[in-house]
């Protein structure tokens, strides 16, 4: 008798017992995107020659790079509960800044991508601001935001080069030392890989050590959960909420700027429609279009799974058109999935 | 002593609607003041007075005997009023842990290197539910798998473990079955013995007889009095709650309808 009483008194409950890896795993939000993830890659090593070779892992890792960054940043504000179409938009937008200061101004690159950086931080404090301020729904909020940028993008492009691009950044003061940080690349046996694959992966890891580890990180669940029920805890929403439309403009620039190194040149109609990749690779990556669920780890993963797929059709000389086949099957089967786990995670050890 | 919490004569209005007036009460320690009404009776709006989600417009609001203005949730918060919402009072997505913190999570480091302290978070959050005889498997879990009674208790042993003083209860029997409900009760009376002054919100006067010290009734936002247990029965309480004269009229009414 005295035997089973401290059987039961121990630290961990017996009732938790038969909770194996697997079990845990099957509760984690990025479990489907590492499966599809691991399916999409076995299937084109297998499929074509050149994708598991040293230059093929740097085109789609190259690919999977700059969508990663943002599909990451949207993750979070998806958990937080809300959505941001300006995002991709935005990405030419930060882009156009600094060429425009860096070229037409004349002024250093560096200050240029500061300034532009500013420029991010108060379109995505707007953005913040009212969506919490109207209580609106914030997709309806950045599509003005969107439309307004594109407006923008176009008009005040055309009105400073009289066309639709900005160029000329190599000329710029700072172009050298500004092209290292965003747009270099780095070797690896004799392949040259792009540095903002340590961008992406770097970004990500700290998105999700902020996610699971930090107090924000709970506030992001729990306003993406439930905002009264956060509110009523004291949790501060608005200011978390406004938080994570600055990240994702943050992002925004962060993309924006690589882009602007790497090319040199700005097109003033870039990044429309890049939005919904973003939803869709953090979708893929287990988040829920309800927020308050999700994984930043996931929306990397997910990001690689678009761009895998998307470089592995050219390998292996498909025409294109397949990849939006493959992006609308992956994604109905990305929300069965999710939706299946969700449950599982709130019905599992009953 | 002065009652812990304590309101005299307070009036709210919403514009030009009156959604409260000249409605008086205490809570003292280790007691339960129940507030009873039908819906719309301002019962709603005299928590989020008292919780600091709106402020008064009329009368007095007395913390430990001294006139008291919240200006946020927070601010009442610190002042040791905590309140657990009938469905607001956790995020189902989240575990229980992190539900038991959220808003105050322990952490360690400073700086940027501040962090979540995980480990102890998870063995408070065991440790306070388990004080209040709520047993869980494991508090990683989702809140979305506990009971709807054991979510309340979550809430609960929540507010008692960050030094409630006033504990509000709103409605928390009203999405619940009646063996749920009776757990959820003996909470609340555990909490009482704990100290805490309580107040709590219902329109079940069944729910509300059995633990409650003081009855206020409320109906179209003014007070219909405020007794004590010794002073009304509860088929007094019952008759009151259900509009009692009223009640007569209504029947008379519809009879000379139907004869029409």
């Amino acid at each position: 008798m005295s035997e089973r009483m401290n059987a039961t008194t121990d630290v961990t409950d017996e009732r938790v017992a038969q909770d194996h890896l697997a079990q845990r795993l099957v509760v984690r939000p990025e479990i489907g995107a590492l499966i599809g993830a691991l399916v999409v890659f076995l299937f084109f090593t297998f499929v074509t020659e050149k994708f598991f070779t040293m230059g093929g892992v740097a085109t789609w890792l190259d690919d999977s790079a700059t969508l990663g960054i943002m599909a990451v940043a949207v993750a979070l504000l998806m958990i937080g509960g809300e959505f941001d179409l300006s995002a991709g938009v935005m990405t030419a937008s930060t882009a156009l800044v600094t060429a425009i200061f860096a070229t037409q101004v004349g002024l250093n690159v560096w200050l240029a991508l500061l300034l532009s950086l500013i420029f991010a931080l108060g379109v995505g404090a707007l953005n913040g601001w009212l969506v919490v301020r109207t209580g609106l729904p914030s997709f309806i909020v950045t599509l003005g935001t969107f439309l307004a940028l594109q407006g923008l993008n176009l008009g005040v492009t055309r009105l400073v080069t009289n066309s639709v691009q900005v160029s000329g950044m190599r000329r710029a003061d700072g172009y050298e030392s500004t092209g290292f940080v965003f747009a270099s690349t780095f070797d690896i046996g004799d392949t040259s890989f792009r540095i903002s694959i340590i961008w992406w992966l770097g970004f990500a890891a700290l998105a999700a050590y902020i996610l699971v580890r930090t107090k924000f990180g709970n506030w992001i669940f729990a306003v993406g959960g439930s905002a009264p029920s956060a509110r009523a805890v004291g949790v501060p929403v608005a200011r978390t909420k406004i938080l994570l439309f600055m990240t994702t403009a943050a992002a925004a620039w962060l993309v924006g700027s690589i882009n602007i190194l790497r090319y040199t040149t700005a097109q003033a109609n870039e990044g429309i429609g890049l939005e919904f990749q973003y939803i869709i690779a953090a979708v893929i990556g287990g988040c829920l279009l309800t927020g308050g669920f999700g994984s930043a780890i996931g929306a990397a993963i997910g990001a690689l799974i678009f761009g895998m797929a998307r470089q592995g059709i050219v390998f292996a000389n498909w025409n294109s058109d397949w990849f939006m086949l493959f992006l609308g099957i992956m994604l109905l089967g990305a929300v069965l999935v999710n939706n299946t786990f969700r449950r599982r995670a709130e019905r599992v050890r009953r | 002593m002065s009652a812990l919490l304590e309101v005299d004569g307070i009036g709210k209005n919403y514009g030009s609607v009156i959604a409260l007036r000249d409605v008086s009460t205490v809570v003292n320690a280790g007691e339960v003041t129940c507030v009873l009404g039908d819906n719309g009776a301002g019962k709603s709006t005299l928590i989020k007075v008292l919780a600091g989600v709106h402020q008064h417009d009329r009368g007095r609001l007395l913390v430990n005997g001294t006139a008291t203005r919240f200006t946020s949730p927070r601010d009442a918060l610190d002042a040791g009023i905590a309140t657990v919402y009938q469905d607001l009072a956790v995020v189902p997505l989240m575990s229980v842990w992190r539900n038991f913190f959220l808003g105050s999570e322990p952490t360690v480091g400073v700086g940027p290197l501040q962090r979540l302290d995980r480990k102890r978070g998870k063995q408070i959050a065991k440790e306070a539910l388990a004080d209040m005889g709520i047993d869980l498997r494991d508090v990683e879990q989702p809140v979305g798998t506990l009971s709807g009674g054991e979510r309340q208790c979550v809430a609960i042993a929540r507010a008692i473990h960050f030094g409630a003083k006033v504990l509000i209860l709103d409605e928390p029997t009203a999405a619940l079955g009646v063996k749920q409900s009776g757990v959820v009760l003996r909470y609340v009376a555990q909490a009482r013995d704990r100290g805490l002054g309580i107040v709590l919100v219902t329109h079940n006067p069944h729910h509300a007889y059995p633990v409650g010290n003081r009855f206020l009734l409320l109906k179209r936002g003014a007070s219909l009095g405020c007794m004590e247990k010794s002073e009304i029965t509860i088929e007094e309480l019952t008759r009151q709650m259900a509009g009692g004269a009223e009640l007569e009229a209504l029947e008379h009414e519809l009879r000379e309808v139907a004869a029409e």
